[in-house]
């Protein structure tokens, strides 16, 4: 089974974001950056299927030089090999761009299946694995949290969705397929000291993003937003702090 | 507000069912066109639509257009984008307005693909500027608000988070009326196969019936801690629960998950231990009579919704709660 898995690098969790002069991006020049989290479930369900069919995992990431990071990581768990789409623009740009930059990477590639994250953690688009398919032409399904372990060996594999509310369904589909996956879907492996020495050896392929559609929207302004409630801070030392809620919670909130 | 009526191209609205009982999240994107302003159409795909459409005809809208074909009797992207596309296309409107639910996820970005545009997802507000709308969208997991300026020619297609308008104010009392839009779907180039939906195994705990609740997320950092907001649970007589990576790493059973993936809770009282507040998490426990949050972070979104804060480190707070309880 040929597999490829689109990996967006975005900044780490834990960095305090702020707005930059542009009033349309954040200040990320000194950030640090880490693989968006439902992509590492994909590449580990990559790596799962390559260990029970055979085959490839290749990585596919469209962004900056600095997304070379999460490309070595990925080799490091596991990966064959990467193609990374490299422009300056990515870093910021729409859906519809990042799907085309990914389309073009991995056209010619014929893979069985397509594996991308179902959203990212700094754009939250939810949307770059629909659009790619829609792009490739290949039939899709979204939020999934489970691939059977046998298809029904006619080029068709069986996956469960996840719907609202804890409710799932599963849908058969002829592959090749691109599949969007949900964090939680499997456990995930880190990268092992010899899984990073691997890693230098293995091909990345960088390909340059020569002709980017027009952008669909700009972002004419980022702002922080407007509280819905006024929160009452309890502040001081843990002590005097929880002291001061219970108290609050009890006489004030009646929630005690 | 309305807006200028030079920006009022007219507005499609696509409708959501399952098995032609209408998805109540449609009054809110009915709402939200009711705002932008401009001629309104309401589409409505499936099969076995008569009762759906008569109860969404009360809206006070121009029309509701019901398109009826076998093959779409239930949901499939396939089917969806082929039918919807056709009604686009047709239809020529100026933006088509979704509901943000996890089906529109499934084919509203791919069907945009297909009429050369690309889907402005997950948007939590609108308003007018320069005679143009611009797009409110969360980015960076809520910790801002993007204003976005559609690009290029119509139709921008457009989804709006769930509860970000408000389903009650979608107005009424117009009798729109209803006209069959037909379709050309080939059930065989359907290339998803969908089975029945269902629940996994009953949930053990029904936290729907909790009085109190205290939720831990990320910010506990290790199931090794999981006892100390336990023993807080414990004090305060609340179940725990958790935000869904908790779950994802195996650390609490699934069925102690609150959000959109999850379970959907009002208690008297929602403690909230490093939880950031992302809108899947949120919109499992904004109901909650008063929420408490403890996250070391001041700019975490969950402190939009909470009505008592500690900006903190939960390993000091947590332990200085308890023993503030037990006085
Ligand atoms: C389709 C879909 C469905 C989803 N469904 C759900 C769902 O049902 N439920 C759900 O919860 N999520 C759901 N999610 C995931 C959601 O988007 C968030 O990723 C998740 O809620 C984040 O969990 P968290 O707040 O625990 O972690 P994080 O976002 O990582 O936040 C951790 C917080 O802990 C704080 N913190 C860290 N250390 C400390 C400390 N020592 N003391 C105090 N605070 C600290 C940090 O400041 C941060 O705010 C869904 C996502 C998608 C795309
Ligand atoms: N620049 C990128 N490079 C590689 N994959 C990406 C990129 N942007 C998005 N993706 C993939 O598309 C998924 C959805 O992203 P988004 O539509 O931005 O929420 C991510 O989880 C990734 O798998």
């Amino acid at each position: 089974m040929k597999i490829a898995v689109c990996i967006k690098q975005v900044v780490t969790r834990d960095w305090p974001v702020r707005i930059d002069e542009s009033a349309a991006w954040v200040r990320d020049g000194d950030a640090s950056f880490e693989m968006n989290e439902p992509d590492a479930y994909a590449l580990e369900e990559g790596l799962r299927l390559k260990e029970r069919h055979g085959g490839e995992v290749v990585v596919c990431s469209a962004g900056p030089a600095r997304v070379a990071q999460v490309i070595r990581e990925a080799l490091a768990r596991g990966a064959d090999r990467a193609i990374h789409v490299e422009s300056e623009d990515l870093a910021t740009a729409d859906a519809g761009v990042v799907a085309e930059a990914l389309a073009s990477a991995v056209r010619e590639e014929s893979f069985d299946l397509v594996l991308t994250g179902l959203q990212s953690d700094d754009q939250g688009f939810g949307e770059t694995g629909v659009i790619l398919a829609e792009r490739l032409g290949l039939p899709h399904a979204t939020i999934i949290m489970e691939i059977a372990a046998d298809g029904d060996g006619a080029g068709r594999i069986r996956v469960k969705r996840e719907l609202e509310g804890g409710w799932f369904q599963w849908i058969t589909l002829p592959t090749p397929a691109l599949l969007t996956i949900q964090s939680g879907i499997n456990q995930l492996r880190y990268a092992t000291l010899r899984g990073i020495m691997a890693a230098k050896r293995k091909d990345v392929r960088t390909v340059p993003f020569a002709s980017p559609p027009p952008s669909a929207w700009n972002i004419v302004a980022l702002r922080v937003p407007v509280k819905d409630k006024q929160t009452r801070f309890v502040d001081g030392p843990p002590e005097a702090a929880a002291a001061e809620l219970v108290r609050l919670l009890r006489d004030e909130a009646r929630a005690l | 507000m309305p807006m200028p009526s030079s920006a009022r191209p007219p507005v499609l609205v696509i409708a959501e069912q399952r098995a032609g009982s209408l998805n109540p999240v449609t009054w809110e994107t009915v709402a939200a066109a009711q705002v932008i302003g401009g001629p309104i159409s309401v589409a409505l795909a499936g099969a076995g639509l008569a009762g759906a459409a008569t109860e969404l005809a009360s809206a006070d809208v121009s029309e509701v257009l019901v398109v009826e074909d076998p093959a779409l009797e239930r949901y499939t992207p396939d089917g969806f984008i082929a039918a919807l596309a056709q009604v686009i296309e047709r239809e020529r409107p100026g933006l088509v307005l979704f509901p943000h639910t996890y089906q529109t996820r499934d084919y509203a970005p791919a069907l945009a693909s297909r009429l050369g545009r690309v889907l402005i997802p997950d948007c939590v507000g609108a308003t007018a500027r320069d005679g143009g709308l611009v797009l409110l969208r969360p980015m960076f997991q809520g910790k801002f608000v993007a204003e976005v300026a559609p690009a290029g020619d119509g139709p921008h297609c457009v989804s709006f988070q769930i509860g970000a308008w408000r389903a009650d104010a979608a107005a009424r009392g117009g009798a729109a009326a209803t006209r069959a839009v037909p379709v050309t779907i080939d059930a065989a180039a359907i290339r998803q196969r969908p089975e029945e939906p269902f629940q996994e195994a009953k949930q053990a705990v029904d936290l729907t019936q909790a009085e109190r609740i205290v939720a831990v997320g990320r910010g506990i950092k290790g199931q090794e801690h999981l006892p100390l907001a336990q023993e807080l649970a414990r004090s305060l007589g609340a179940e725990l629960a958790a935000s869904r990576p908790i779950c994802d790493s195996g650390w609490l059973p699934m069925d102690r998950q609150i959000g959109s993936s999850g379970q959907t809770v009002s208690p008297k009282l929602y403690v909230a231990l490093g939880i950031s507040g992302a809108i899947q998490h949120l919109v499992g426990m904004k109901g909650a009579r008063t929420i408490v949050a403890v996250n070391k972070d001041a700019d975490a979104p969950i402190f939009e919704v909470a009505d008592y804060g500690i900006v903190g480190d939960l390993f000091e707070v947590v332990p200085a709660l308890v023993a503030a309880l037990g006085e």
